[in-house]
């Protein structure tokens, strides 16, 4: 490198926590020379209410609605993996129906989230367009949510034993023609965003999270997908009635913001599958199983791990024999991907800021709890 | 605006026994007012435009209260908001570079109307050297946008400026060489010449060489007017909104007329280069030239809701390694078919 001749320092810019693009109350403290990124120090604890404290003081179905607030993207992985954890020290299996019935909220859910992404992502990038395109449709999601359980966000629908209701008439008819009409949306953007020379520029290559670099930090979800590794908790440890169905994991080799961006557009098209196969093989019967009112789990402690929207989501759970549970703990794939944000975000500009951070999607919801 | 009107005038005010020197400070004082009211019912318009163009592309319905259905007041309420806005100066800023810098982004972009023809009559100045005034005059609002960002004592709004800066030095000669094509052509710096020679020998468009020089035109002037895929110094996802970010009220509003008005004045100047100004059949030639600016700028706005931002190392290297050679080409190649 050749000496330069006028003494320079470089520039502490810090990023957020107001900032359009932190996608939340996150700070990044970066250290720029010029226009690049050289030091990154995310900041973050502005979101914490004490979620995993304030369930310790909390009957056990009364946790449930906490974790709606965790990531509040998708609240249906997060009561799923909550839930989970307590109905295995239970020893309570949900009914046939029930698990169909929660996978069709979580796939719903996933699409829901997904379409955030799509839609955050572009408008980090400038394509405002497809920002209101992306809500449009997550508009449709959001009714189905209201339709079957009245709240359009945080549902707390994934009960302890099973959903809160069973689905209302003429929900498996809107929910099927969702399904038939969000492909046709999906190719929209594909052509609107996907081939665009511009949007390519900016994603193609761009924050590099190397193969082996994931799985050392821990990544999971699309963000470790879009680096070639196959990992998806519905295929390595299943739950609910994920056996029973038919799907394909998205994995994209190219390990950049591109790649971590066609994985969750081909997500969507496979959870329109999968609630397709659901809604045709949904079995009879309840949706509650037989759970005692009140709920007292014996001493031990359970783990119950999801496929969250953004990753390998899993709920600690440790019960000392009263109503309350002793400890939960939350493992938050968002936190995990902020830690490995600096080194992908080390040389590149500002303008890619936002590009990178936006790809791994992470939702300080779960981020700070 | 006409001269003969402006004889008949002068004829008259002399025979009460004015000066002429009074008679021509008022004169020129009517015409800025002429021309500010102008750029400023156009503002409003654009902006109003631009949020139904934006809607209608966005399935949204935009403005659709204030002033009736389509909400034609709406950006006329919103001026006035400003108006009425608190107007603050950060802590640390230089207080006459920030009062200043709003006003020496807008005052060039108004001064370039002077010479815009309207109609072959109606053209507040036409200067000899149009289109070298143009050029020089355009190119000043980046002093006030570096100055903006400097004083503002904001790291997003100097590292806007820094963008603007580089932008619209290598803008500006793609920009130049596309414009000195048309010069070529035409034979004159004058604009009504410019206008002649398309009604003599078609419009520029239609001439071969010069749709390059178009095609390079309307991207670097998309540039120039900060807009997306080349809004840099403002990105409002990276840098919040750049150099202005600091600024409130009608200080902020500044620049924003600015930058409407130079979005519509780049769009007239294109229609007045490549489209024959205020050429066409049956309607007035005011209407012709109207509908043609519009146009253009309703074609980049639908530009800018279309795609993303390129990045700043892109830009430059767009401009560097692919507009200049171009512009230079464009240039030999007009020049070998004038010869």
């Amino acid at each position: 490198m050749t000496q330069s001749l006028t003494p320079t320092e470089h520039v502490t810019l810090n990023m957020g926590p107001q900032h359009p693009s932190t996608h939340g109350v996150l700070r990044l403290e970066l250290q720029l020379e010029g226009e690049v990124i050289i030091g990154c120090r995310p900041i973050i604890g502005y979101l914490h209410r004490g979620i995993e404290k304030i369930a310790e003081a909390r009957t056990y179905p009364q946790v449930v609605p906490y974790t709606d607030r965790l990531d509040y993207l998708s609240s249906a992985s997060n009561n799923m993996a909550y839930v989970q954890a307590v109905e295995k020290l239970l020893g309570v299996e949900a009914p046939e129906r029930a698990k169909f019935l929660r996978v069709v909220l979580l796939e719903l859910n996933r699409i829901a989230s997904h379409l955030v992404f799509i839609a955050t992502f572009a408008n980090d990038l400038a394509a405002t367009t497809v920002f209101l395109y992306g809500i449009r449709e997550r508009e449709l999601i959001m009714d189905l949510f209201e339709m079957w359980a009245g709240a359009r966000l945080t549902q707390s629908w994934i009960r302890i034993g099973g959903v809160g209701q069973d689905i209302p008439d003429g929900f498996v008819e809107r929910a099927r023609e969702f399904c038939r009409m969000l492909p046709g949306r999906l190719d929209e953007y594909d052509r609107l965003l996907t081939g665009n020379r511009i949007f390519r520029a900016r994603t193609e290559g761009v924050g590099i999270l190397p193969r082996e670099m994931g799985i050392d930090y821990g990544a999971s979800g699309p963000t470790l997908r879009g680096s070639g590794v196959s990992f998806d908790i519905r295929r390595v440890e299943p739950y609910e009635a994920y056996p029973a169905l038919d799907f394909e994991v998205a994995v994209q080799p190219a390990c950049d913001c591109m790649a971590r961006y066609l994985v969750r557009m081909k997500e969507m098209r496979e959870s329109v599958r999968i609630i397709e196969q659901c809604l045709r093989q949904l079995p009879a019967g309840e949706v509650m199983a037989k759970v005692p009112r009140a709920i007292r789990p014996p001493a031990g402690e359970a783990y119950g791990r999801v496929e969250s929207p953004r990753g390998d989501f899993g709920c600690y759970v440790v019960s000392d024999g009263s109503a309350q549970p002793a400890r939960v703990h939350f493992r938050a794939p968002s936190f995990i991907h902020l830690g490995a944000l600096p080194r992908m975000l080390q040389g590149w500009k500002i303008g890619d800021v936002v590009a990178i951070l936006g790809s791994i999607d992470i939702v300080l919801g779960e981020v700070d709890r | 605006m006409n001269s003969t009107l402006y004889q008949r005038l002068l004829d008259w005010c002399g025979g009460w026994g004015l000066p002429t020197w009074i008679f021509d400070a008022v004169w020129m004082v009517a015409m800025a007012a002429i021309v500010t009211v102008f750029v400023l019912v156009t503002v409003l318009a654009l902006v109003w435009l631009e949020r139904k163009i934006s809607a209608d592309m966005q399935s949204r319905v935009g403005p659709n209260r204030t002033g009736g259905r389509f909400g034609p007041l709406q950006t006329a309420a919103d001026a006035l908001k400003l108006l009425l806005k608190e107007d603050i100066f950060p802590a640390g800023a230089d207080r006459v570079v920030f009062w200043l810098a709003p006003f020496v982004v807008f005052v060039p972009t108004l001064m370039v109307f002077m010479v815009l023809p309207f109609t072959g009559k109606w053209v507040a100045n036409d200067l000899n050297l149009g289109v070298l005034f143009v050029v020089a005059v355009s190119a000043f609002p980046v002093i006030g946008l570096i100055m903006a960002g400097w004083s503002s004592n904001n790291k997003y709004a100097i590292l806007g400026a820094m963008r603007a800066a580089a932008q619209s030095v290598s803008y500006e000669i793609p920009l130049v060489l596309a414009m000195v094509c048309v010069v070529v052509a035409a034979g004159s710096l004058r604009i009504g010449d410019i206008v002649a020679a398309q009604r003599e020998g078609g419009w520029f468009i239609l001439r071969f060489p010069l749709q390059l020089a178009f095609l390079l035109y309307f991207i670097t002037a998309m540039a120039e007017v900060n807009r997306v895929p080349f809004d840099l110094p403002e990105a409002e996802s990276e840098l919040v909104s750049g150099y202005h970010v600091e600024y409130t009220g009608m200080r902020f509003g500044f620049f924003f007329l600015g930058e409407f008005a130079h979005l519509f004045f780049v769009s007239a100047f294109c229609a007045t280069l490549f489209f024959g100004a205020w050429e066409g059949p049956w309607l007035p030639p005011a209407v012709w030239f109207l509908i043609k600016s519009y146009a253009i700028v309703i074609v980049i706005m639908w530009i800018r809701w279309t795609v993303p931002r390129l990045r700043i190392d892109q830009i430059m290297g767009f401009s560097w390694k692919l507009l200049v050679p171009l512009g230079l080409a464009t240039v030999l190649l007009t020049g070998l078919m004038k010869v």
